[in-house]
């Protein structure tokens, strides 16, 4: 038992390959214990976030210019962009919820895109922190579903364009499906973001070995554009499911 | 043998995923919850209200802009029609003032020729009537001279010139 430990550790020590070593939660001004109160690592890059948030959706429109400059028209554009989502996709009565949708979009754009700073920390590959997001998405959903449509809310779970037989099935399969939802929302951001950097930390630890080392360097170097792409993607993709999830709380007849 | 325990403990957690660390969601919950109510309070209170009015403002403008434009393209095209108008206005009156003249030209020149043709008229008459005089004086001329040659002729035959008896006979010959 101990020799098998301390083989694993030895093996571990020689490659120094600990890729999910780097989503440890510390504490920042030193102490072990972490209280819910306690200022660590999580606090510091989600304060960044909101930071970048106030830089480019306050700071960078402070002229209110007519024609914008460039961080107006950056901020301008991310405005348009959810604007248009949410009523592209759940419709003009959904804009009532476009401040929360551009609350979870940039949050969730800037801390994946800040987790891809070396040294710094993806708060977006931690469960709690997506399954927070995802259950406040699914306990919005589900309220404004019941509150703007009543019981006939229920009406998501019963295909009427399917044949009567097949209908108990199908209100089966949608139950299970709706409850899977916020599951599916928050690990698939975590995932994604988990994934990815221990990917390039896995590059990262075959980096030390020489004669590896420069297809190590070229993969980081490629999964890193990657991982740009990818921290926008699933920052959109999380904002369209919400969108999607509120078209059905406010339209749920298919 | 405790504290190698939780040593072994502490390397498997390490090893393991920090992510299902369950001591650190309160933690993490926590500040995200924070983190969240800071970016709502920042997009709500700040961000769109400022970047609905200016692209309001925006929209506003433009729209504004295209209507003065399409104003004032109006007001061009007023203008054209009556340059276009006076224009025509111009010529109407160029070709009634041309019209007006030549009728003026046209009656001093009827004048002028009634007036010459009155003239020529009159000298015509007046050298008729000089050419008359001239032909009767001529004539009376010649009953003169053949009267007086009558008489020298009828004493150079001898006769005793009866004068009155020469002119009757002379002019009864002129008549006939």
């Amino acid at each position: 038992m101990t020799v098998a430990t301390d083989q694993a550790a030895e093996a571990s020590s020689k490659l120094s390959l600990h890729p999910m070593e780097q989503f440890t939660v510390r504490p920042l001004f030193g102490g072990t214990e972490i209280h819910w109160y306690t200022i660590t690592n999580v606090t510091l890059w989600m304060a960044v976030a909101v930071v970048c948030t106030f830089l480019l959706l306050v700071y960078a429109t402070r002229a209110r210019a007519l024609v914008p400059g460039r961080g107006q028209s950056i901020g301008e554009v991310v405005y348009g962009f959810v604007r248009n989502m949410v009523v592209d996709v759940a419709g003009e009565e959904a804009l009532a919820f476009f401040p929360y949708i551009l609350t979870l979009f940039m949050f969730v754009v800037f801390a994946n895109s800040l987790s891809l700073i070396p040294m710094s920390f993806a708060t977006t590959s931690h469960f709690a922190v997506t399954g927070v997001l995802a259950i406040a998405v699914f306990l919005t959903v589900t309220i404004v579903g019941f509150v703007k449509n009543g019981t006939s809310f229920l009406g998501l779970f019963w295909v009427t364009s399917a044949p009567l037989p097949l209908r108990p099935v199908l209100a089966i399969i949608e139950l299970i499906s709706y409850f899977v939802r916020p599951v599916s929302h928050s690990v698939r951001l975590a995932g994604n973001m988990m994934a990815g950097h221990a990917v390039m930390e896995v590059f990262a630890g075959f980096a030390i070995v020489l004669w590896i080392s420069p297809l190590s360097i070229a993969a980081i170097t490629a999964m890193y554009g990657l991982e740009i792409m990818v921290a926008v993607v699933q920052a959109y993709v999380f904002t369209i499911l919400t969108c999607v999830y509120l078209k059905d709380a406010l339209h749920p007849h298919h | 043998m405790a504290t190698e325990a939780m040593q072994a403990a502490g390397e498997a957690h390490k090893a393991g995923m920090p992510q299902l660390d369950f001591t650190t969601y309160a933690n993490q919950i926590f500040w995200l919850v924070v983190a969240l109510v800071l970016i709502y309070l920042i997009v709500s209170k700040l961000a769109l209200p400022r970047i609905g009015g200016v692209l309001a403002e925006r929209k506003g403008t433009i729209e504004r802009d295209i209507a003065a434009a399409e104003e004032l393209k109006r007001k061009a095209q007023a203008a054209e029609a009556a340059y276009n108008q006076a224009l025509a206005d111009a010529r109407t009156e160029a070709a009634k003032i041309v019209a007006a003249a030549k009728a003026e030209i046209q009656k001093d020149l009827d004048a002028a020729t009634a007036k010459a043709d009155a003239e020529i008229m009159a000298k015509a008459a007046e050298s008729e009537k000089r050419i008359a005089e001239i032909r009767d004086s001529a004539l009376a001329s010649v009953t003169e001279v053949a009267r007086d040659t009558a008489a020298e002729l009828v004493t150079a035959f001898g006769g005793a010139a009866d004068a009155g008896a020469v002119g009757d006979a002379v002019t009864a010959r002129l008549k006939g």
